[in-house]
C-alpha cells in the first residue's frame, strides 16, 4: 500500500494516459485539499487537477512537459497517509491489464499497411481533418454554417470545431440551447432558405430528439416539392459506442438513416476519408448525415495522410487486398477487422478488407467483386444484430453473386442488448478483434 | 415542513448535506483513479435543493431528475454503498453495474431515475403525477431538470398537459447558471425561468437554492398546491454548481474568481453550520456528525471496491420480463 503518492488521474472517460502540460506546485509547497497541483493533458484538453488531500509536496516524480504517462503511475511523491489510492494489488490488476491487452495492441500503426508513409507530408488525426474540412468549405461558401451545442465558445464537446469560432465569428459558428428538435428543424428551413447548415449533434444518440425534422422534413421534402425544395444540410456528430456511458448514449444507428431514402449517409473510417466524404457532404444538394466516432478522433490506427481530395459519395474503398475472404465494414469496425487481419496473417489466411464509407449509396458492386475473387464473406459492423447493414448485404450477395459462395456469408454485429456501464459487460457487448478472427476460421472452414 | 428552532430536524438536513458533499467528493477521486469510468456528473454545491425538498416530501411520492442524480438518491434515502456500488459498476449497485452513474433507479424509494437525455424525465414526471391522480392518492412526484434542459420542447408539452389535467407534479428547475460551457444568458431568451408556466398558467417561485430552510419552505407551497388538487407548480432554485460539468470538463468558461466567490459567501453547508451555531448547537456535535459522514463514505467506497464484477451471464438479463 503506497499512500504517499500521487498518481496520473482518469480525467475523461477515454483517458488512458496523460501529460504534465505545467506543475502548478513546488517541492515542499503544503498545499489544501481543492488546491491545484497540474495542468493535465488529456485525450481532450487541458485540465486542471486538484489534490484531494492536504498534504505536503515532497517530490515532483515527472518532469514538466512530459507525455504518455499513464493513468495510475505516481506523478508526485507526498507525506501525507491519509490520501486512499489503489493498493499495490490494483496497481498490478492495471498491469494485467495492459499485457492482455498487448497482444492484439489497440496502437498498432494499422495505418502503415494501408497507406504509403511520406516523411514530409502531416499525418492528421480524424478530429484534425473533420476540422479542416469544415474550415475549407466554410471559406470557400460564404452560405456554409455550422451550428449545434458547444460549437463554439467551448471548441466542440469533442472539440471537432477547435477554433472555428475564431476564424468564421459567432454569425457562422453558432452555440444553440439544448434544443435538437428545434434547431434542426430551423436548420431545415435555413437550407430551404438558400444556406447549406451543417448541424453538430454532440453525439447521435440526442438526434433522436430530432428524428421527426431528419426523416419527414429533411430526407422527404424534395420528393413530396415534386423536385422543387432540396435540402442540403448536412447531420454529423459522434455515433456509437464511447467508453462506460452506458445505454443512453452508446448506440449506433448506422443501419436506421440508411434505411431512409432521400437520405445520403457516410460513417468514414480514416482521417483522409473524413476529410474527402465531408466536403462531398457539404456540397452536395441532398440531405447526408455524417457518422463520426469519439473512439477514432484520436485513434492512431484511423489518422492519416490528408492527400486533400474531394471523395466521391457512394464508393467502397479496397483498404488491403486478399484472396481467401472478404471482410466488408465501415467505421470502427474497420479497426478491429484490421487487428484481426493481423491475426490471420499467423495462419496465413488472405484477407481482402473493404472499408463501405458509406452506406447509402452502398458501393454494391465493389462488395460483389470482391466476393467473385475471394467466395468468402464476414461483415463486420458495431451496430446492433438485427436489421444490420450485413443483414441487407447478405441478402444482395445472396441475390446477385449466390454462385460464387463457398460458404454462407457471416454477420459480425455488436450484442442484441442495450449497452451496459460495467466495464466488462461493455466489453462483451461490443465486437471484438478475437471473435472476428474465429469467424474467419470459420468462413474458411478452419475452425 | 420544517418545525421553526426544531434542531433534531435541523441538524439531520445538515447531516445529509454534508453526506452529499463528501460522497461526491469520494466519487470524484475514485474517478481520478479509474475506478468510475464513463461520465460522472457531481452534485457539489447544490445539495441545499434536494435535502431542502425531501424535507417536504412524504413516503410515497416520487423523485425523478436528470443524469446529475447522486444527490438526489443519498437525500432520498438510498444506501450510499449501492449507490458507489453502482458507480464503480458493480454486482451489487442498484442497477447490478448496468446503468451507472448516469441511469440508477430505486423503486422501493420512488426513485424513478437517472436520465441520460436531457430534459426527457420531465413528461416522466408529469405521468407519474398522472398516475397518482388516477389513482387518487395525494402523492406529488417532484420533477427536477437544469438551466439548460429548460430549454427543450417535451418540457412545455408537459407543462400544458399538467396544468390542463391539474396534474400533481412540482417542477424543480436547479438553475446552477451553466449547461456543460454555456451559462444561462447565451442559451435563454429570458432568464427568469419560474416564469415558463405562466403561458400554461402554473405558478412558479425564484427560490434561494443554497438555503435548505427557503428551499423547504416554498416546496412545501407547492406541494401543498398540488396535494389540494390544484395542479402543478414551478419552483426555480437558485443554485451553483462548483465542479466541472462532468469529470472532463477543464471549466474554460468561468473563472476560478467566480467559483470561489459563491464557495466563500453561498456555501449551503458552511452556511447552515453557522445558522445552527447560531440556534446554539455547540461544535463538538459537528465533530462528531463529520466523523460519522466520513465513516459512512468510507464504508460505501470499500464496500464498492470489494464488490464483484457482474457476472457475463448478466448481460442477456433484463432486457424484457418474463410473462
Ligand atoms: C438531448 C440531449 N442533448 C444533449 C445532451 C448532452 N448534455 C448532457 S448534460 C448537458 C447540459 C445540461 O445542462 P443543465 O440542464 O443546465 O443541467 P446541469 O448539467 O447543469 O445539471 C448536455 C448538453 C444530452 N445528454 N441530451
Ligand atoms: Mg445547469
Amino acid at each position: 500500500m503506497n499512500s504517499n503518492e500521487i498518481l496520473m488521474p482518469a480525467l475523461s472517460p477515454t483517458m488512458e494516459e496523460g501529460g504534465i502540460a505545467k506543475w502548478l506546485v513546488k517541492e515542499g509547497d503544503i498545499i489544501k485539499a481543492g488546491d491545484l497541483i497540474a495542468e493535465i493533458e488529456t485525450d481532450k484538453a487541458i485540465m486542471e487537477f486538484e489534490s484531494a488531500l492536504d498534504c505536503k509536496i515532497s517530490k515532483l516524480l515527472v518532469e514538466e512537459g512530459t507525455n504518455n504517462i499513464k493513468v495510475n503511475t505516481p506523478i508526485v511523491k507526498i507525506n501525507d497517509n491519509h490520501i486512499p489510492l489503489p493498493t499495490k494489488n490494483l496497481n498490478k490488476e492495471n498491469d494485467k491489464k495492459n499485457k492482455t491487452k498487448k497482444i492484439i495492441n489497440p496502437q498498432n500503426d494499422v495505418h502503415d499497411i494501408d497507406l504509403e508513409k511520406n516523411e514530409t507530408q502531416k499525418i492528421l488525426t480524424v478530429r484534425e481533418s473533420i476540422r479542416d474540412a469544415l474550415a475549407e468549405e466554410m471559406r470557400a461558401d460564404e452560405n456554409v454554417f455550422l451550428m449545434g451545442e458547444e460549437v463554439a465558445e467551448y471548441q466542440g464537446a469533442y472539440k471537432v470545431s477547435q477554433g472555428l469560432l475564431d476564424e468564421f465569428g459567432s454569425k457562422r459558428v453558432i452555440d444553440t440551447p439544448i434544443t435538437e428538435h428545434g434547431f434542426t428543424g430551423l436548420a431545415a428551413g435555413a437550407a430551404f432558405g438558400g444556406l447549406k447548415p451543417v448541424v453538430e449533434f454532440m453525439t447521435f444518440n440526442f438526434s433522436l430528439q430530432a428524428m421527426d425534422q431528419i426523416i419527414n422534413t429533411c430526407a422527404k421534402t424534395l420528393y413530396m416539392s415534386g423536385g422543387q425544395m432540396n435540402c442540403p444540410i448536412v447531420l454529423r456528430g459522434p455515433n456509437g459506442a464511447a467508453s462506460q456511458v452506458a445505454a443512453q448514449h452508446s448506440q449506433d444507428f448506422a443501419p436506421w438513416f440508411a434505411s431512409i431514402p432521400g437520405l445520403k449517409v457516410i460513417q468514414p473510417f480514416s482521417a483522409n476519408d473524413a476529410k474527402g466524404l465531408l466536403k462531398s457532404a457539404i456540397r452536395d444538394p441532398n440531405p447526408v448525415i455524417f457518422l463520426e466516432n469519439e473512439i477514432l478522433y484520436n485513434d492512431k490506427s484511423a489518422s492519416s495522410e490528408i492527400r486533400d481530395e474531394l471523395i466521391p459519395i457512394g464508393k467502397a474503398n479496397i483498404l488491403i487486398e486478399g484472396t481467401d475472404v472478404s471482410i466488408i465494414s465501415y467505421g470502427i469496425g474497420i479497426k478491429h477487422s484490421l487487428m484481426a487481419i493481423e491475426l490471420a496473417k499467423d495462419i496465413n489466411i488472405s484477407v481482402e478488407l473493404i472499408d463501405l464509407r458509406c452506406l447509402r449509396p452502398i458501393d454494391y458492386n465493389t462488395v460483389f467483386e470482391s466476393i467473385k475473387k475471394t467466395n468468402r464473406c464476414i461483415t463486420v459492423e458495431e451496430c446492433f444484430p438485427v436489421c444490420s447493414i450485413g443483414n441487407h448485404l447478405s441478402a444482395s450477395i445472396m441475390e446477385n453473386v449466390f454462385d460464387y459462395l463457398d460458404s454462407p456469408v457471416i454477420n459480425c454485429t455488436g450484442k442484441d442488448v442495450p449497452m451496459p456501464y460495467a466495464k466488462n459487460l461493455e466489453l462483451a457487448a461490443l465486437i471484438t478483434p478475437e471473435e472476428i478472427f474465429e469467424k474467419i476460421k470459420k468462413v474458411t472452414n478452419l475452425d | 415542513m420544517i418545525k421553526k428552532n426544531n434542531l433534531k430536524s435541523h441538524l439531520h438536513l445538515y447531516k445529509k448535506m454534508l453526506l452529499i458533499r463528501r460522497f461526491e467528493e469520494k466519487a470524484g477521486q475514485l474517478y481520478g483513479m479509474g475506478k468510475i469510468g464513463g461520465f460522472c456528473h457531481l452534485y457539489i454545491g447544490q445539495e441545499a435543493v434536494v435535502v431542502g425538498v425531501d424535507s417536504v416530501k412524504k413516503k410515497g411520492d416520487q423523485v425523478i431528475t436528470s443524469y446529475r442524480d447522486h444527490g438526489h438518491m443519498l437525500s432520498c434515502g438510498m444506501d450510499p454503498k449501492g449507490v458507489m456500488a453502482e458507480l464503480t459498476g458493480k454486482k451489487n449497485g442498484y442497477s447490478k453495474g448496468k446503468g451507472g452513474s448516469m441511469h440508477m433507479f430505486s423503486k422501493s424509494e420512488d426513485f424513478y431515475g437517472g436520465h441520460g437525455i436531457v430534459a426527457a424525465q420531465v413528461p416522466i414526471g408529469a405521468g407519474l403525477a398522472f398516475a397518482n391522480k388516477y389513482k387518487k392518492n395525494q402523492f406529488v412526484c417532484f420533477t427536477y431538470y437544469g438551466d439548460g434542459a429548460a430549454n427543450q420542447g417535451q418540457i412545455y408539452e408537459a407543462f400544458n398537459m399538467a396544468s390542463l389535467w391539474k396534474l400533481p407534479v412540482v417542477f424543480i428547475i436547479e438553475n446552477n447558471q451553466y449547461a456543460m460551457g454555456t451559462s444561462i444568458d447565451r442559451a435563454s431568451s429570458t432568464p427568469k425561468l419560474f416564469t415558463r408556466g405562466e403561458a400554461f398558467d402554473i405558478p412558479g417561485r425564484l427560490v434561494d437554492g443554497m438555503d435548505v430552510l427557503e428551499v423547504s419552505k416554498a416546496t412545501e407551497l407547492a406541494a401543498s398546491n398540488c396535494r389540494r388538487g390544484d395542479g402543478p407548480y414551478i419552483l426555480e432554485m437558485n443554485t451553483y454548481r462548483y465542479k466541472g460539468h462532468s469529470m472532463s470538463d477543464p471549466a474554460k468558461y468561468r473563472t476560478r474568481e467566480e467559483v470561489q466567490n459563491i464557495k466563500d459567501k453561498k456555501d449551503p453547508i458552511e452556511n447552515f453550520q453557522k445558522h445552527l451555531l447560531n440556534e446554539g448547537l455547540d461544535e463538538d456535535e459537528f465533530k462528531k456528525i463529520d466523523k460519522e459522514i466520513k465513516e459512512i463514505v468510507s464504508e460505501a467506497a470499500d464496500f464498492a471496491l470489494e464488490s464483484s464484477e457482474p457476472d457475463l451471464t448478466d448481460l442477456y438479463k433484463d432486457i424484457y420480463l418474463d410473462n
